[in-house]
């Protein structure tokens, strides 16, 4: 009983603080030309590589310093929220819809349906995954929406096996017999009696992904596979901070430690809500 | 020789809490003879199998006992040094517990699994170990050994492996036997050789036996003390024949008349009175406010 | 006319066995029910008892056909519905209700008591006068109306097999198969239970197949039983005869095995088989 109570404070807080730091990030996201104190694009070669707020030699009004063009970091980490999110969210829920509806039908109806779509998920596992995306954003040409596809692409595999999984062990219910003893129809029993119960799994899977998105979106940006180089994503910054890491440490840290909390708290967030809203669970 | 001998088991007034500060054992206090089966009755939540799992030293973390001793052949568990306690336990007692496929490690072979406790716990040889073993599964009728203790767990019946546990329980001549449930996952005429074996073994090897079970049938057949629990608290203790022949607590008589009997039908499967349970949950109360007062 | 409710002949069911699964391939089929016959007449309630193994909860399932025959045929109400298809099924399934042995697993855990009995009505065009069918189905298993907003897990166990015969009987069934529905319960409730499908059985004329492995409670309840093993029938006859007067050894043996709550000394003794 203390352990529960222990797990279940554990878990309130992970929720509250993974949510509070994604809700900020957010915010930032949407409001960022309300938000960023600078232009994030605006070069000034007078104010190139000032350090962040506390140090000697900062400016006031640009809080985390600037890189080497001159451009105010906290603006451009801002804005690069902007597109770390819209390919979460984008990216994600594409995956989450083709791969759950795979997973629910392998798993539910079994069978053939099962044969083919797992065979088709082993296949695909067996690319690496990173150089797969790169593969695909070469193929269909740099860009936000390119990026976007290529992580559902990639991704909905993770969907999709474990909503089978998942699936499969909900379907040897005795409810969902009980429901063909009612009346109801395969696909109507799936839709109303399995869907629901495998939800949890997708929202926690879905918060994952969305982390797991972010991550990619950086890497392809990192390798300048994602969108212009003028347009400032996490991964582009924290590609030209490494060049400067000597000179300014700062470039290279903000970056990488934002994407680091965002990330996390997106794992986390998705547990946190699984451990919170699941009634099933004990 | 007339002098009493110290019961094998002796517990007294033993209360347990859960963090909460539920009480999930109520001042228990019952002994086990020397060679004496006693059954330990109620139905589920009513801390049989608790009961059993604080003889041996193995109650979740979050039960903790906050009243009461247990003595094991006249020593105090819990004055004891937890290594102490942990070799006396090891040493005097066995369980025979109630899923003989969840207590064995499906991945290992049944002789090892059977051998391991002899040489680990105990200090035998491997040689006598065996020796030991071979001779158990013969005493619970396993006619060929050398196949049964090359097998992996899932290859054997239900049975079987139930044999197997019982064999194991009785192989270290251990002085106080815990049988949790043994025989609720199996079916009746296995029940009936099972039972048939743990009592022939408990006669020949003199072995004590805390018997829990929920079934007064298996009760009345098994054991010739008995003690029947209700939410922790044992409501009534005779022996097993003046039990049977004229029960004294009103929640006895129920579960008596709640039992199914096909040689009487419409005499059993009485549904337990309201009466009763609310009598019982006063006692229970009574018995909690009582206990409560010297305990702040 | 006493045409019988059921009329069983030569019932077969396979099922692929798992354990002989082939690391490639298909599982082989493994004959679980190897050529039953058997009537169960209506309104009476018919008791099928077995040990682990004898078939039972597959005969079941064959009869309320969440499984498919493999050979033989089942009649239903004067139908043939051995090899009927999940469509043409649908319209009969009102007639052919069942309570599981688990309401843990057989209650879906994200729906209210009240969507738990409501399903079958809607499915099953009475969705009319919703609130006051399941009202009655409720009342008539003896559960409060406060209980309908609640999920599985916020009710014990007897109150779960409730609601499991109350989903089951809210569409007024002419056969309900009733799979070990007591098994998992106290005495003290199981008595509760087993009373209360007796009473409703008797207002309601059900007609009942009662699946269990404990002949006391088969006893109690049912008018003739029908007793299995690997997946054969060795004796079915009326109630009274087969324990006044079991003809199979088996059955003997059976009956012989259930300790009954009495004392008797010669029980354990390694002694012969005949009853005591």
């Amino acid at each position: 009983m203390d352990e529960a109570r222990i797990s279940r404070h554990g878990s309130r807080a992970r929720l509250w603080l993974a949510g509070g730091w994604l809700l900020i990030a957010l915010l930032a996201a949407i409001f960022a030309p309300l938000v960023a104190p600078q232009d994030p694009l605006a070069q000034d070669l007078m104010l190139e590589r000032l350090p962040p707020f506390w140090l000697g030699g900062a400016e006031p009004g640009y809080w985390l310093g600037t890189d080497s063009l001159g451009r105010d970091l906290l603006s451009r980490l801002i804005f690069g929220a902007r597109i770390a999110f819209i390919v979460a969210f984008a990216a994600a829920f594409a995956a989450c819809l083709v791969g759950s509806t795979l997973g629910l039908i392998a798993g539910y109806f079994g069978g053939w349906a099962d044969r083919i779509i797992s065979r088709i998920v082993d296949v695909w596992m067996a690319f690496p995954p990173v150089l797969f995306a790169i593969l695909l954003v070469a193929v269909l040409g740099t860009g936000l929406s390119s990026v976007i596809i290529a992580i559902a692409v990639i991704d909905w595999t993770r969907f999709c096996r474990v909503i089978r999984a998942e699936t499969m062990g909900q379907s040897r219910m005795d409810y969902v017999e009980n429901a063909r003893i009612a009346g109801y129809g395969r696909i109507g029993i799936m839709l109303r009696e399995v869907l629901p119960n495998v939800v949890p799994s997708i929202v926690a899977l879905l918060s994952l992904e969305m982390g797991i998105a972010v991550i990619v979106e950086a890497i392809l940006s990192f390798v300048n596979l994602s969108i212009s180089t003028d347009d400032p994503t996490w991964g582009g910054i924290i590609a030209e901070g490494r060049l400067s890491i000597h000179q300014a440490w700062w470039v290279l840290v903000f970056p990488l430690v934002t994407l680091i909390l965002t990330v996390l708290s997106f794992s986390q967030f998705g547990e946190g809500l699984r451990a919170r809203f699941d009634p099933v669970l004990r | 020789m007339n002098a009493p001998a110290k019961p094998c088991l002796d517990i007294r007034n033993l209360s347990a809490v859960l963090p909460n500060g539920l009480r999930v054992l109520r001042s228990v206090s019952l002994a086990v003879e020397p060679g004496e089966v006693r059954a330990l009755v109620g139905e589920s939540g009513a801390g049989k199998t608790m009961i059993g799992k604080a003889v041996l030293g193995v109650l979740p973390p979050s039960v903790r006992i906050v009243e009461g001793n247990m003595l094991l052949e006249g020593e105090d568990l819990g004055r004891l040094a937890p290594k102490a306690r942990r070799t006396l336990i090891g040493a005097r007692t066995a369980l025979i517990p109630q899923d003989p496929l969840t207590a064995l490690n499906p991945s290992r072979r049944i002789g090892p699994q059977m051998t391991d406790r002899l040489v680990r716990i105990l200090g035998w040889s491997g040689e006598k170990a065996d020796a030991r073993i071979r001779q158990l599964l013969d005493e619970v009728q396993i006619r060929d050994p050398e196949r049964v203790l090359k097998c992996y767990p899932h290859e054997l019946s239900g049975g079987m492996r139930q044999r197997v546990l019982i064999a194991a329980a009785f192989a270290a001549e251990p002085r106080l036997i815990v049988a949790d449930e043994p025989t609720t996952a199996l079916d009746v005429t296995v029940q009936k050789q099972i039972l048939r074996l743990i009592a022939q073994l408990q006669r020949e090897h003199g072995t004590a036996i805390l018997f829990v079970t929920h079934d007064l049938g298996v009760v009345a057949k098994i054991s010739q003390k008995v003690s029947v629990l209700y939410a922790g608290k044992v409501v009534e203790e005779a022996d097993t024949a003046a039990l049977f022949a004229a029960p004294q607590h009103p929640y006895t008589l129920a579960l008596m008349a709640a039992t199914p009997r096909y040689t009487d039908p419409f005499a059993s499967l009485k549904p337990v009175d309201d009466k009763v349970l609310a009598g019982l949950a006063a006692e229970i109360a009574a018995a909690d406010q009582a206990w409560r007062r010297p305990h702040g | 006319m006493v045409e019988p409710l059921f009329s069983v002949r030569g019932l077969k069911v396979a099922l692929p066995d798992m354990t002989r699964k082939p690391l490639i391939g298909r599982a082989p089929l493994a004959e679980i029910l190897k050529g039953l016959d058997f009537d169960l007449p209506r309104g009476s309630v018919t008791g099928i008892v077995g040990e682990s193994g004898s078939g039972k909860s597959t005969l079941g399932r064959a009869l309320v056909r969440l499984l498919e025959p493999s050979a033989g045929n089942v009649m239903f109400d004067g139908r043939d519905i051995t090899h009927l298809p999940e469509a043409e099924l649908r319209p009969l399934r009102r007639n052919l209700q069942m309570i599981f042995q688990d309401p843990m697993s057989s209650l879906n855990p994200r729906r209210t008591i009240f969507s738990i009995i409501a399903a079958p009505l809607k499915q099953n065009g009475l969705g009319d006068n919703l609130k006051a069918r399941v009202a009655e189905a409720l009342q008539r298993v003896g559960l409060p109306q406060s209980f309908a907003g609640r999920y599985r897990h916020e009710v014990s166990g007897g109150q779960r097999q409730r609601v499991g015969i109350a989903r089951a009987l809210a569409l007024s069934p002419k056969f309900v198969l009733a799979d070990e529905i007591v098994s998992g319960l106290d005495v003290s409730t199981q008595a509760q239970i087993l009373t209360l499908l007796e009473k409703l059985a008797a207002e309601m004329g059900l007609t009942v197949a009662f699946i269990s492995h404990d002949l006391s409670v088969i006893r109690r309840l049912c008018r003739q039983v029908i007793v299995m093993r690997e997946g054969a029938i060795v004796e079915a006859s009326a109630t009274d005869t087969l324990f006044e007067h079991p003809r199979q050894a088996y059955t003997r043996d059976l009956l012989a095995a259930i300790p009954l709550p009495e004392i008797d000394d010669a029980w354990l003794l390694p002694a012969p088989k005949a009853p005591a």
